[in-house]
């Protein structure tokens, strides 16, 4: 498993660990079920401290993708596709928010807006 | 949690010097970096846990054992790098080895070897012609080779070069996969710091100033760098200390995200623990 961490991105490292662990579930590269390295060990192959990849796990734990079973260690859930989904609608709508912010501040009209956006997904 | 290690209103009056109602635990499984000025109080500190000073006050409590009370157990279980070497320099690593065999109860002869064969250390030649590296490194691999539970490590790194202090990190963390042990460390060299511990403990004149989660202290703390206007607009209980430099002010503030909401300033930086320490002993109180 490769986990890339910078320590200049201004990104809490538990952050980095846990997205980069959560996008390899949603592409499948980590499959249900499937063993994740112990606290410890994953601390000391990063070089980073037990509280942070602690951290990254609790938080996997509770957005459902990982499962812990205690004395054993930490599994790959298996995953509702349903909640990812929604997680990635409610991103995009994030990411749209912005957009319309930063329209409505140059007074660029809706109409434009929907226009780039249509040239952009087809151009996908 | 549980702790390995309990210091509680930890008190030593000397003629100039003063260790004030010290007070911090160190929970099982984990490494805290203690930070502060030469003189702040780390050695000191770290002699009265081992309890090798007299006349302190306050209660030190190691494995749940009070330290006056059970020295001799828990010395057993305990691993030490002192700052200034403890080893007679007429000694030889192989002098060392027989004089620990008849100390520790676990000392284990093989694992001594493969430590001085992995840092490339004669065992035979006196201490006195050692580099100051290679005496870090023979007090590093003695400290090591009786399975202590608690590593208490003063400055550890200083002296070594990079490759060497990621060598002995490496050690350490490997120490540490064993839940049942932990590691109280100090050092000036933060960024190590700034990767392996767990908890960073900071102390200045003899008091502690804070001991918190590494995570907490650097994910959390910011450092707003502004101009004279803007930091006359910043309310006294939203930072922790300033400091005014020729061209700008910087402000330690506690949660840079909330800062920033509630302050429109360009520049609220990550903080490093050096900045810390500076900000915290140079600033000016808010």
């Amino acid at each position: 498993m490769e986990i890339i961490i910078s320590n200049s991105s201004g990104v809490p490292i538990y952050e980095q660990i846990k997205e980069q662990i959560k996008a390899k579930i949603i592409a499948n590269e980590l499959k249900t079920n499937e063993l994740l390295p112990s606290i410890r060990t994953l601390a000391k192959d990063l070089r980073c401290s037990v509280i942070t990849t602690k951290n990254a796990y609790e938080e996997l734990v509770k957005e459902g993708y990982v499962k812990t079973i205690p004395s054993k260690g930490f599994y790959v859930a298996s995953i509702n596709k349903e909640i990812i989904l929604e997680e990635q609608l409610n991103q995009i709508e994030g990411f749209l928010n912005q957009a319309i912010v930063l329209a409505k501040r140059n007074q660029i009209p809706k109409k434009a807006i929907n226009e780039m956006i249509t040239i952009l997904y087809e151009e996908e | 949690m549980e702790n390995i290690l309990e210091v509680k209103n930890l008190s030593k009056t000397y003629d100039n010097f003063a260790l004030k109602d010290v007070s911090f635990n160190l929970p099982k499984g984990m490494i805290m970096g203690f930070i502060g000025e030469n003189g702040a109080g780390k050695t000191t500190t770290i002699k009265a846990i081992l309890n090798i000073i007299q006349n302190y006050s306050g209660d030190i409590e190691i494995f749940g054992l009070n330290n006056r009370k059970e020295d001799g157990r828990i010395k057993e279980n305990i691993g030490v790098v002192l700052d200034d070497m403890f080893f007679p320099e007429i000694l030889t690593p192989n002098d060392i080895n027989s004089i620990m065999k008849s100390s520790y109860k676990n000392w284990d002869e093989k694992r001594f070897y493969t430590y001085l064969k992995d840092f490339a250390l004669p065992t035979n030649k006196q201490i006195k012609t050692f580099s100051k590296g290679m005496r870090k490194k023979l007090e590093i691999a003695t400290a090591l080779s009786h399975y202590p539970k608690l590593l208490l490590l003063d400055e550890p790194t200083a002296g070594l070069d990079p490759i060497a202090r990621a060598e002995v990190i490496d050690l350490f963390q490997n120490f540490i996969e064993n839940e049942e042990c932990a590691i109280l460390l100090s050092s000036h060299i933060t960024t190590d710091l700034e990767h392996i511990a767990d908890y960073i403990t900071f102390i200045n004149n003899g008091s502690i100033l804070l001991s918190k989660t590494k995570d907490e202290l650097l994910d959390h703390y910011g450092i707003v760098k502004c101009t004279e206007k803007e930091f006359k607009t910043i309310h006294k209980k939203d930072y922790i200390r300033y400091r005014k430099t020729k061209y700008a002010y910087e402000v330690l503030v506690e949660d840079k995200k909330e800062f920033k909401k509630k302050y429109p300033v360009e520049v609220v930086d990550k903080i490093t623990l050096d900045d810390l320490m500076v900000l915290m002993i140079k600033g000016e109180e808010a």
